[in-house]
């Protein structure tokens, strides 16, 4: 039967590819997940209306990066959602919910009035809330570990939550806020922009005290971590990560008090790119961190050839239209004066 | 308490309850989009300022439904791993990538231009637009394609073999793809979708008429939704019975539910109605037609029929389900035959839009489809039990590790939330049907705003060409 096994690393490409998709996902979904953490900070409801507007034409396909993300997991490595979805069961639960009270406030809140608009503009803020403090806590379980036993998860019902995952989970609503803040920087004027420049100065240094935080936490928490990032030579390849990202934060920085209105964003994903390597880095070539590699949970070479070949052809397709959706909608987002 | 319920019937009745929540949006929004198509090429082509408004009205009602689809079926996208981990592991190599190429080819069409389609009216033109309003159209189509695959792969398993931890392992994918119920349940679910959006319009329409409301509005929704009844229902039924044949040839055990035949028979009577107990063994309190359950599915007054008793009793499928959900199935595609049979006679005489008992009637009939569409899934869902994967996998062993307490917080938490959410958007969507098409006021996009959400186009500004 059809096999691009024999000479393509399948399970390589399909890691690279899940992780490029949760990356999208991450940053596509997080600024906009980051716009609803600052919603109801905004000094106005016209501000809020603006800044609804300037995400509404995406939202639902940067979720759809999310859908992917699980899907495209369940696809290439089934043994890693199989296991991964149970022992993180409250959390994933959580975070939907988050997200369909975050959806539907798109649709219903225009439609509303009165008190029941505001209801839909706190569900709005909390659902994003909770689905990007869900996520991080996802992730802060995720680098701890997950216990395995043969074919399953083997943990108790609580595993994910401690102290470190709740961390995480406050480090990943800065993020998102940053991101948030630096798009409503890119697509509003105004009051709303200068409100929305001062939110991303005041969480810039919140991610970097996090990012720190999560960068020294993770060799100290992992032995194999630490060989991996302070050995000789590792040191000097992986040395320009730490260092980039530095640098971004200092230009994010400047550029933010300079009052630039693009870079940012741009520099904030920079950030986010940097700091995904990192992790990326420390937990190859886990899929299940420290019981299943990605080569353990691969699906059977025939199943990953399949998608690989619509996935080579449609992927880049994707990409397209949705760059083409975005420069539809370029520019900046309606002005508060209209209504 | 809560962990005294059995594991594997909570997961059940969450993923019954989750999917069964999804699927109505769907089944709506299939039929929607090719519809909104539809209205959108006659406007385009007529130049008739009623289309557009009819339009317009429809894609915020589109909108407000699509958005709680989306919400609802990323649910479902991880209810496979967090309810059904060991399904998830033995056919996620066959699966997978079926879901894979679902979201690859139909979710980020459908996601990315229904932007355009609700946002786009003064950012593109025209033809971008209507090209938009029929891409999110085939895209709908093409989900309905991967998840109705899949569904059926479930249903009728092939091109697959069993290796090592009891892993399914695909050897031919057209099998895979192309199996044997697919074509049937595809196409039946995707008329059933189109005649679900019909009775909606149908009976809104029918609502203004009655009311003396937006009347040339009202004519065209009525006499398109008539068209759709009177030609499509019993094409429905056509396919339907077709589908039946196909069940009866793979999943016998399934068509012996749905019939409440127990033993095995030669020209089996059909039971119109009765209440088939499972501890008796027979169907009680029977009414009976003679010899009609073996001409419909064997085509000869005196076929045999198959009867529950030639399976064990743990391979059989709860049969009062299964026979009472085919029972409303069949019934509420029967008053669509009539429906449309009516609508005919009315159109011949030209009294389709002046009856007031034919008006009152397509209003009853508005959520018809929706609840034909759900007792269609309960007939074929419930009666492949006991079966997750028919014939290969059981259900009871393909849930996941979750303890019992968890299943019961979560599914609670579903229950509050999607009753709440949905009632939220049934008052949205009432409000929209209340304010009807046609506003003097141009109402822009899905939010319902008195003044397109004007994206200040920097182009514009500069003085260049706005889009």
């Amino acid at each position: 039967m059809f096999n691009l096994g024999g000479f393509l690393d399948l399970p390589l490409i399909w890691y690279g590819l899940i992780a490029t998709a949760i990356f999208l996902y991450v940053l596509l979904d997080g600024f906009d997940l980051g716009v609803g953490i600052l919603f109801p900070f905004a000094p106005s409801n016209s501000c809020r209306d603006r800044i609804m507007n300037s995400v509404a034409p995406f939202w639902d396909g940067n979720e759809t990066w999310l859908v992917l993300g699980g899907g495209g997991l369940f696809a290439a490595f089934p043994l890693a959602y199989a296991i991964v979805m149970p022992a993180l069961y409250m959390p994933v639960i959580l975070m939907l919910l988050g997200l369909i009270f975050r959806g539907v406030a798109f649709e219903f809140r225009f439609k509303a009035t009165g008190r029941s608009r505001r209801f839909w503009d706190y569900s709005f803020h909390f659902g994003s809330l909770v689905a990007t403090f869900m996520q991080g806590m996802v992730l802060g379980a995720f680098v701890q570990g997950i216990k395995v036993q043969g074919r399953s998860f083997a943990g108790g019902a609580f595993d994910w939550l401690d102290a470190y995952s709740v961390m995480v989970g406050m480090a990943l609503v800065f993020g998102y806020a940053l991101l948030g803040a630096t798009w409503l920087i890119m697509k509003t004027d105004g009051i709303t922009q200068d409100w929305a420049r001062k939110c991303a100065q005041y969480v810039l240094g919140y991610v970097a005290i996090f990012i720190g935080i999560v960068s020294i936490s993770m060799p100290v928490m992992n032995a194999d971590v630490k060989t991996l990032w302070f050995s000789i030579p590792n040191i000097f390849y992986l040395l320009p990560i730490p260092l980039a990202t530095l640098v971004m934060f200092v230009m994010n920085w400047r550029n933010l008090h300079k009052g630039h209105e693009y870079s940012p964003f741009f520099l904030s994903i920079g950030i986010f790119l940097a700091g995904y390597l990192g992790l990326g880095i420390s937990l190859f070539p886990w899929l299940v961190p420290f019981a299943v590699s990605f080569r353990q949970a691969a699906a059977a070479p025939e199943s990953q050839s399949l998608l690989l070949v619509g996935t080579v052809v449609l992927l880049p397709l994707i990409l397209g239209y949705v760059a083409y959706c975005y420069y539809i909608f370029r520019g900046k987002t309606s002005d508060e004066a209209l209504y | 308490m809560i962990a005294a319920f059995d594991p594997v019937l909570l997961a059940r009745i969450q993923f019954a309850f989750t999917v069964a929540f999804h699927i109505t949006f769907p089944a709506f929004t299939i039929g929607l989009a090719s519809w909104l198509a539809v209205l959108e090429w006659r406007w385009l082509s007529t130049h008739n300022a009623v289309y557009e408004e009819v339009y317009r009205m429809w894609v915020k009602i589109f909108a407000v439904t699509f958005g709680m689809g989306v919400v609802s079926g990323v649910v479902m996208s991880f209810q496979f791993g967090t309810n059904w981990s060991v399904f998830a592991d033995r056919a996620g190599n066959v699966l997978g990538p079926l879901l894979g190429y679902e979201v690859l080819t139909a979710f980020f069409l459908e996601a990315s231009f229904l932007g355009v389609m609700l946002f786009g009216w003064n950012r593109v033109g025209p033809k971008m637009h209507f090209a938009a309003t029929l891409i999110v159209a085939v895209g709908t189509l093409f989900s309905a394609f991967w998840i109705l695959s899949a569904n059926s792969w479930m249903q009728t398993p092939q091109g697959f073999r069993v290796g090592s931890n009891g892993l399914l392992y695909p050897t031919n994918w057209i099998k895979v793809i192309f199996n044997p119920s697919f074509p049937y349940r595809f196409f039946h679910m995707v008329t059933a979708s189109y005649l679900t959006t019909a009775f909606v319009v149908g009976g809104i329409a029918a609502y203004y008429l009655r009311h003396n409301r937006h009347v040339k509005h009202a004519r065209i929704m009525l006499g398109m939704a008539m068209i759709m009844a009177i030609f499509v229902s019993p094409f429905q039924a056509v396919l339907g019975d077709m589908h039946g044949l196909n069940t009866l040839k793979y999943q016998p055990a399934k068509i012996a539910a749905i019939e409440g035949i127990w033993n095995t028979e030669r020209g089996a009577a059909l039971r119109l109605f009765g209440w088939p107990d499972q501890a008796e063994e027979k169907t009680k309190y029977a009414i009976e037609i003679p010899k009609l359950s073996s001409l419909i599915l064997t085509h000869s007054l005196n076929g045999e029929v198959k009867g529950l008793k030639a399976w064990p009793k743990d391979d059989r499928p709860p049969s009062v389900w299964v026979f009472w959900a085919f029972r409303i199935m069949v019934g509420l595609g029967i008053l669509m035959i009539f429906t449309g049979v009516t609508a005919a006679v009315l159109f011949f005489r030209k009294q389709l839009f002046s009856k007031p008992w034919f008006q009152r009637w397509c209003m009853v009939m508005t959520p018809a489809g929706f609840a034909a569409v759900l007792a269609g899934w309960f007939v074929t869902e419930i009666g492949r039990q006991p079966y997750v994967v028919y014939g290969v996998v059981r259900t009871a062993k393909a849930a996941s590790p979750v303890i019992g307490s968890q299943l019961t917080m979560s599914l609670l938490a579903f229950i509050f939330t999607y009753v709440f959410i949905f009632g939220a958007g049934s008052y949205y969507i009432i409000r929209l049907i209340g304010k009807g098409p046609g506003d003097s006021e141009k109402a822009y996009g899905a939010h319902g705003m008195k003044e397109p959400p004007l994206f200040t186009d920097s182009a514009s500004e500069k003085g260049g060409k706005h889009v």
